[in-house]
Formats: C-alpha cells, structure tokens, sequence
C-alpha cells in the first residue's frame, strides 16, 4: 500500500472503530458502567482539558517517564557498551543480566516506596529499571555485531581499540540502541503509570484509580486515552529521532 | 629520539621490498591440523605488479592476508622495507604505516560519506579536519568519483564503492598496495574498466601492488609477474614474468603474445584439477 493511501485508511480505520462502538453500546443497550457510549468518554476528556488539576497530573507522569527514561539511555549505554566490549565480563554477568530481566519489576514497588517513599522518585526509578534492559541488550549486541570485514578494515589500518570503538563499534550499535530506545519508552511510561497506581497522590495513573473509585467510568476512560496521547507523542518522539541519530541507515532510507 | 633509530623507520634510501622466507600457515579444524600454506620464499620489487593467481581454496586470500599483517603465519618471516612486519605478538607500527588493504567488498562505513570514509585513515593519524578534506577530494579526483563525496555509501554503485575502497587505501600514501579480489564482486564490464583505471592509479602512484584474482585473464592484463599457486596445500607453482608493453588498453587481451601466456597458465590450472581428481 502506498503512503498516500495509508493517510486516507488510518482515520477510516480509527472512524469505524469508534463507529461499531457506539453501535455496540447501542444495540446492546451496554450499562454505562461497563462501557460507556464514546460521546460521553468525548465530553470527559473536554472537561478534564479544562481543568487545572489534569496539567498538573500530565505533567507528573510526563516527568517521571523522561527522566527514569533518561536515566535508562544513559545507563544502559554505558553499562552496555562495556559489556559488549569486555566479553569475559558480559559472560561472567549473563546469568544475573537474564535473572533480573525475567525477574517482575512491577512487583518491586512496595520496595521502592520503602526505599525512595510514595512521591515522583519511586516511579521514576521504576520507570528506568524498565526501560533500562532493552537499551542495555541493544547496546551489547550492537556493539558485538560489528560485520567482520569492517574488522579486517580497521586491523589494517592499526587503528586503536578506542578509535575502534568511536568510529565502528559505536556507531555500529546506534540502529540497535534506537530499537531498544524504541521499546524502553514504552516501558517507562508503563513504569510511571503502574507506578501511580499503586502507591501516590498525583499522576495520571493515580487519576485513573481515583476516578474508577468515584464511579466516573467515563472519567477513567478518558484518562486511559490521555495516557494513550502521551504514550504516542512520546513514542514517536524517539522514532523521530532515528532520522537525526542515523541518517545513512537503510531503514531511514525506506520510511522517507 | 634514540629509540626510534634502533626500531623506527629506515632512512629514505632504503628500498621498499616485500620479503618473504619460509611462510607457512597451519590452522586447526575439528581437532585437525590443516596446512593451508607452505614454502613460500618471495621477494617483491618496489614498483612491481605482482598478481597472486591460483583456484580457490590454494590460499592467495590466506598469503595477502599474512603481507598485510592481518593474520600472523604459523612460521616464516615477513619483511617489508627491510623491517620484520612481526616483532613477536605485536605488529611493527611503522611497517603497517606502508600498506594499504583493499577487500573484496568495498567494507565502507554506512555511518560516514564517502569522503569521511576515504580520509578515515588520516583521522587515525591525527590529520587536521580541513587537510583531511582536501586530501579526500584529491584521492576522489584520482579514483574518479568527483562529486560524490558528500554522499552516503549506499547511495553508490558497487564499482564505485570499490572506487571508493581503493581511494582509501591510498590516503595515506602507503608504499604497498594490497588488493583481496577488489574486483570480483563486479560485472564483466566494469571489472574491465576498473583494471584500466587501477593500472592508471598504480602508475600514477608508483606503489607496489600485490593483487590476488582468480580470473587469468584480468592477472596477465595487470601483472609484471604472476605467481600461481597450486592448492591443498597452498605452494608457489610457477612465477611468470608478463613482458607487456605499458599502458596496456583492453585490446591488448587480442594479442597473440596475450594468447600465448593465458593459454600457458591455464594448462598450469587445468593440470591441478586432474591431479585433484585422481
């Protein structure tokens, strides 16, 4: 399918969606506790954009995703270009690496809050050990996927293992750091979110969990689509910054 | 200073050679012990084309591989400009500083424009930004593909690229040129065109260019020697001398005199094959 054609199906699709669930709600006569009609989730979310109080809440989730997110991207290339770089260690380290990432962080929280207490700090830490694992397995594998003959290139001209490093394997490993980029913003705005949920007094997630304690099911479905927003700007902050990081890449290239 | 007089370079009168003796390279697979290369006593002149020729699997790419320092041979010695290229586990600095590899694929960096790629070996060497981008214009210049240095490496046919690949490998001015295959990735027409401006280059640069092929026809087209090499293992078979006048154009191959050595060396390869099946 071409470009163009995908601009005019994206808001059909989106149209018919909302469509067979108005029709739904209808036909069925669905109690407007369990599904309420999309007109009436319409009408949430303007009042709550009129409000201050929804701001303040986007704001706060906001902040605690970019900066765990932040946090995620720095560590996680760091950790994760040593690894790459020092075989040994990432050998010796892989089992407690697999252990911790088939580990639930989502359980973690009730330690968090013990140790960083129920405001921003515990989400944003949650945030980032989400985030962190597939920027961190990027990196590694970005860094260890180096094509041999550009190996052969640089042992030829004696470069250095750190010029090595700085021209190829870094960049090299850019493509792979951006897909785990890619994966890691979602999860740090899950992180936020569940975060919120759980234990706090401010946030979107806590919005969610106060409004469904008010009965307002209209409320809560306007901010799940709030959340959606937010996930979505933020998503496609970072596909957007493929373009900048890595313009000579093939993938770049095909989504022009 | 005194330490660079006993390792470091030799003065400006000494001749730049290639000097092989005893080179032979064993490589274990499964457990076996596979001699890949053996006997290999050689001596190159400043200057020379000499075409490492052979079947596959008679290890030219292993040889090239072991002048250009990439691989240490299991004995045997490597001298280049008088200079063992190999002091103990470690390369000699200097010696490498002399060549300059160009593979089979062009191996260009996606990440880098052709221009960043081709003055990669001057960044390396701590060559100031503004020298580097006069010294990569002049080596597209000479490699003739003027005007695409701002271009990313995709954005280049495959000639090009190796274009690209050999400009280079000549951005540091190295005394030796060592060439894996440059050509075979390429089409029969550009392969031709890409001998013409090779042997150009090389007498423009005045370099000495070892080259490895399969084709016989494109080593008697390059060479002012071809070493056959016989397979399993790998030994020098024959060294032949190709008095062709210089330049040579493509319509030299039309020549009896071209004929003449194709034909020779071709019964030379044949003949390894009846041995290998029988």
């Amino acid at each position: 399918m071409n470009k163009h054609a995908s601009w005019i199906a994206t808001p059909l699709i989106l149209i018919a969606i909302v469509a067979i669930w108005e029709a739904y709600v209808r036909v069925f006569d669905v109690s407007p506790f369990v599904l309420p009609p999309p007109g009436a989730v319409w009408d949430s979310i303007v009042i709550l954009l009129s409000e201050q109080k929804t701001y303040w809440n986007l704001w706060v989730t906001l902040y605690e995703t970019v900066a765990g997110f932040v946090i995620a991207v720095f560590i996680g290339i760091l950790l994760g270009a040593f690894l790459g770089k020092i075989r040994w260690l990432e050998r010796t380290l892989n089992p407690l690496i697999v252990g911790l990432q088939v580990m639930p962080k989502v359980a973690l929280i009730p330690l968090f809050i013990v140790w960083f207490g129920f405001g921003m700090t515990s989400k944003i830490v949650l945030a980032a050990v989400l985030a962190f694992f597939p920027i961190m397995t990027n990196t590694i594998l970005g860094i260890k996927s180096v094509e041999r003959g550009h190996c052969d290139v640089m042992l030829a001209l004696n470069a250095s293992r750190w010029s090595t490093f700085w021209e190829v394997e870094l960049p090299n490993a850019l493509p792979f750091i951006l897909t785990g980029m890619e994966v890691g913003i979602v999860l740090a705005t899950i992180g936020a979110i569940v975060g919120e949920y759980l234990g706090g007094s401010e946030g979107l997630g806590y919005m969610a969990v106060a409004t469904l304690n008010a009965f307002d099911v209209n409320g809560m479905f306007a901010v799940i689509l709030i959340l959606t927003a937010l996930g979505l700007v933020l998503y496609f902050l970072v596909v957007f910054l493929r373009r900048f990081v890595t313009p000579w890449h093939e993938a770049v290239q095909i989504n022009k | 200073m005194t330490e660079t007089a006993m390792t470091g370079k030799p003065g400006a009168e000494t001749v730049r050679e290639i000097l092989l003796s005893g080179i032979e390279q064993r490589y274990k697979t499964r457990g076996e012990d596979v001699l890949a290369l053996t006997g290999i006593d050689l001596e190159i002149d400043l200057g020379e084309f000499l075409v490492l020729l052979g079947p596959s699997g008679c290890g030219k790419t292993t040889l090239l591989r072991i002048i250009a320092g990439l691989l240490k041979p299991t004995s045997g010695d490597v001298k280049i400009g008088g200079l063992s290229l190999w002091e103990g586990n470690k390369r000699n600095d200097h010696v490498m500083e002399e060549l300059g590899v160009v593979f089979q694929d062009a191996n260009l960096f996606p990440w880098k424009t052709i221009e960043e790629n081709i003055a990669l070996p001057l960044k390396l060497r701590g060559m100031k930004k503004t020298q580097r981008r006069d010294r990569a214009h002049e080596l597209c210049e000479l490699v003739g593909i003027k005007g695409f240095e701002k271009r990313w490496p995709r954005e280049l046919s495959g000639g090009m690229r190796q274009r690209a690949a050999i400009a280079r490998a000549l951005a540091c001015k190295p005394k030796i040129l060592l060439m894996d295959e440059p050509f075979g990735a390429l089409d029969a027409m550009t392969r031709d065109q890409m001998n013409i401006e090779l042997q150009r280059i090389w007498m423009e640069s005045g370099c000495t260019v070892v080259l490895v092929t399969h084709s016989i026809r494109e080593a008697v087209f390059l060479a002012d020697r071809v070493l056959l090499l016989s397979p399993r293992p790998g030994r020098m078979d024959t060294l032949k001398d190709i008095a062709i006048e210089r330049p040579r154009d493509i319509y030299v191959q039309t020549t009896p005199a071209f004929q003449e050595i194709e034909a020779e060396l071709r019964h030379k390869l044949d003949s390894f094959k009846t041995t290998d099946a029988e």
